[in-house]
């Protein structure tokens, strides 16, 4: 039987399959193009950007409490949450703290991963989206299918639709209409809100900044109008030093949507202050462990560099095929395959048929801009999956194959064995994996030892 | 995956890991093989006791059993001499992915140490040999597939100096050459639906520049393809570079 992912992109229509081939495809080749054309040897500036964020994520522990340090030193308030759970109920308290009930949000991933706006709806609280792709995904009550576009398996027919549905006017599905009545619906909700909350892109342990990177600058409204800001960011985000966002900067525009820079770059460093004409008078930290450092300890930490920018995704030919809801997970693609069963813990089992969803093409190591061999990370889970015994349907057993290629006599048996799939239909062989190849491929002629004899003919041709 | 830290070639002497698929299936490419390496004055030992690289269980996740066909491995091919490969694949699996798993093997040493004297062809010819064009004549525009585990080795370079420099050879480039054909081994047949939609679009970018003959450094990929246009009933020709090379030395493609 296929696996599920497999059976995911079997079932996706034609034309959201196409979408997203092309608008990644197109991401990629853009990508490229700006890489190699900008800088004489972009593969050394993604080595060297790896090594700064693994040099962080493995000395968290000096790089945290100095960069709680400096947040508390510009004013802000600093939080740990160890999980999910816990993220948002620091999130509630400060809410609750403040008699605030209307929240606009910029986007955010570790959001997503902690479904934090559902939480604070269930607690009657408004948390509206102002990314225009996040709002899309909230008024349809979707999810995200990819890490920086998370509305590309969406076209504009059926946002429109969406629109009309929610009372933003009559049905009209051009793009610049679509955005124009979003953002009249949003500015009022900007105005309204008592708080607005971020992610950070980076937070320099040196400096304590803050570092946000957006196209829509809605991150910006979002802290224009309010007068409390919490960012929400999980612990692997820091760099040691403002010095080492030249290098990552550089390479995430770049490397996801293919721009120089976005539009938009904000380095925060606290709330207001005195003297200061405007932004929120009050600002939270929230460090989100949830599932990292268990990641960290395990020998995956490399997943950890991850800066987000979704360039696994666009060139990674099974998120091409199969769109990011086939992954089941915030985080899809290459760098989900990874993460999202790690982030699982002790339910791995559960999400352990992701890292299988890969012919290990190499792509998406060869594109990330902090060279996580995300390859070798997916093998680590696939044994991980093997070690703990979760049932992988479909997949061929390796046993019986192991004791035949150990054994010599055997092997050869095998070989001369195998001839007789040149003389039986296939479909009477059982065997499923022969019976899965053979129903798209044409198998090629059996002709099992016949190299040996002739190297032996070779060797000795007296014989 | 580069191999970086190999062993220089000394002597002309090598051992041949045929590949499995070359044992179970294309017998010529690894015939080629031999001649071409032959035809380099190399002495080519095949060791007799020779089965597979590891490779299936080793993407599997079963470990345990790929380290004992490694084991076997590096038993049959004990000694200093280079091990010379026709694949790109079992190449990268011998200095890669076998060190991946013994990371924690008491052994390590000793399959990273294989790892070091192991060689797919075309990089052996260029960068171990130093041969860097190759004689004879071959009337045909070519297309050379990259198998994804040439990714970011010297394989492709020296598989586009060697196929570029023979008199009558015209490389002929295409779209998306970057992309995996869908094979990825069991993947195979465990994601059907994804491994056929991905080898239907190699397919299609390789017919657009309608080439003579469509020519790999791994077979694996060939099977996989070259059996899905059969299906079709719209066949390619896909040949091994071995095969290429065997031939130009005698003047051009078989017929």
């Amino acid at each position: 039987m296929p696996q599920p992912i497999d059976q995911f992109a079997a079932r996706l229509p034609a034309d959201k399959r196409a979408s997203v081939y092309q608008s990644t495809k197109t991401t990629h080749e853009k990508r490229t193009r700006l890489l190699f054309d900008q800088f004489g040897d972009p593969d050394r500036l993604r080595r060297l950007a790896g090594d700064i964020k693994q040099h962080a994520i493995e000395n968290l522990d000096t790089y945290l409490p100095q960069v709680e340090q400096r947040l508390r030193a510009s004013g802000a308030q600093v939080h740990w949450a160890s999980t999910g759970q816990a993220a948002c109920e620091a999130v509630l308290r400060i809410m609750r703290d403040r008699g605030a009930t209307r929240m606009v949000k910029a986007k955010t991933m570790v959001s997503e991963e902690i479904e934090l706006a559902h939480f604070l709806e269930g607690h009657g609280l408004e948390a509206v989206e102002t990314d225009l792709g996040e709002f899309i995904v909230q008024i349809d009550d979707d999810h995200p299918s990819h890490i920086v576009r998370p509305i590309i398996h969406k076209n504009r027919r059926e946002i429109a639709t969406s629109f009309e549905r929610e009372g933003l006017g009559a049905y009209n599905d051009d793009p610049a209409t679509i955005t124009r009545r979003a953002r009249h619906h949003l500015r009022h909700k900007y105005l309204a809100a008592d708080v607005g909350l971020t992610g950070a892109n980076f937070v320099s342990a040196e400096s304590g900044r803050v570092v946000l990177v957006t196209n829509e600058g809605n991150s910006r409204f979002c802290l224009a109008a309010t007068r409390c800001h919490i960012v929400l960011v999980g612990i692997e985000k820091i760099v040691p030093r403002d010095r080492d966002l030249a290098v990552l900067l550089n390479l995430l525009g770049r490397s996801g949507t293919a721009q120089d820079l976005t539009v938009y770059t904000e380095f925060i460093g606290g709330p207001r202050r005195v003297g200061q004409p405007d932004g929120p008078e009050e600002m939270h930290v929230i460090f989100v462990d949830n599932g990292r450092t268990e990641v960290l300890a395990s020998d995956c930490r490399e997943i950890l560099r991850c800066i987000r920018c979704g360039a696994c995704l666009n060139v990674c030919p099974i998120y091409r095929q199969a769109s990011g809801h086939a992954y089941r997970s915030v985080y899809p693609g290459p760098v989900g395959a990874v993460l999202s069963p790690l982030l699982m813990g002790e339910r791995f089992p559960q999400k352990a048929d992701l890292p299988k969803a890969s012919s290990l093409c190499g792509a998406c190591h060869e594109v990330c801009p902090v060279n996580i061999p995300i390859p070798d990370l997916l093998l680590r889970l696939r044994a991980r999956a093997k070690e703990e015994n979760v049932p992988s349907p479909g997949s061929p057993p390796m046993g019986p194959w192991a004791l035949i290629a150990a054994q010599p006599a055997a092997w050869k048996a095998a070989l001369a064995g195998g001839r007789i799939i040149n003389h039986l239909p296939v479909k009477l062989i059982p065997v499923p994996a022969l019976q899965a190849w053979a129903a798209k491929r044409s198998l090629p002629e059996w002709r099992g030892g016949e190299f040996r004899k002739w190297m032996k003919a070779r060797q000795r041709p007296s014989a | 995956m580069l191999n970086a830290e190999r062993a220089p070639v000394t002597g002309r002497k090598v051992q041949l890991m045929a590949t499995c698929l070359c044992d179970a299936f294309y017998d010529d490419v690894a015939a080629a093989t031999v001649e071409v390496l032959e035809h380099l004055g190399v002495e080519v030992v095949f060791p007799e006791g020779q089965t597979c690289c590891g490779q299936p269980a080793f993407n599997g996740g079963d470990w345990a059993a790929s380290r004992k066909v490694v084991r076997h491995t590096v038993r049959t091919f004990a000694g200093e001499d280079p091990v010379v490969i026709p694949s790109a694949s079992c190449a990268a699996m011998l200095f890669h992915g076998a060190v991946l798993e013994f990371e924690r093997e008491a052994d390590a040493a000793e399959v990273s140490a294989l790892g070091r004297r192991t060689w797919e062809l075309a990089d052996f010819i260029v960068n171990g040999l130093g041969v860097k064009t190759w004689p004879g004549r071959y009337e045909a525009r070519v297309a050379l597939h990259r198998s994804c585990h040439s990714r970011g080795t010297e394989t492709v370079p020296a598989a586009q100096a060697l196929l570029g420099s023979i008199a009558g050879l015209s490389l002929v480039e295409f779209g998306e050459a970057e992309q995996c054909c869908g094979f990825g081994g069991t993947f195979a047949v465990t994601f059907p639906h994804l491994s056929s939609a991905m080898g239907e679009l190699k397919l299609e970018h390789v017919r657009a520049v309608a080439p003579d003959e469509y020519v790999s450094p791994d077979m694996s990929c060939m099977m996989h393809l070259g059996g899905l246009a059969q299906a079709e009933g719209k066949p390619i020709r896909a040949r091994h570079l071995a095969q290429v090379l065997r031939d130009a030395l005698k003047g051009g493609p078989r017929s």
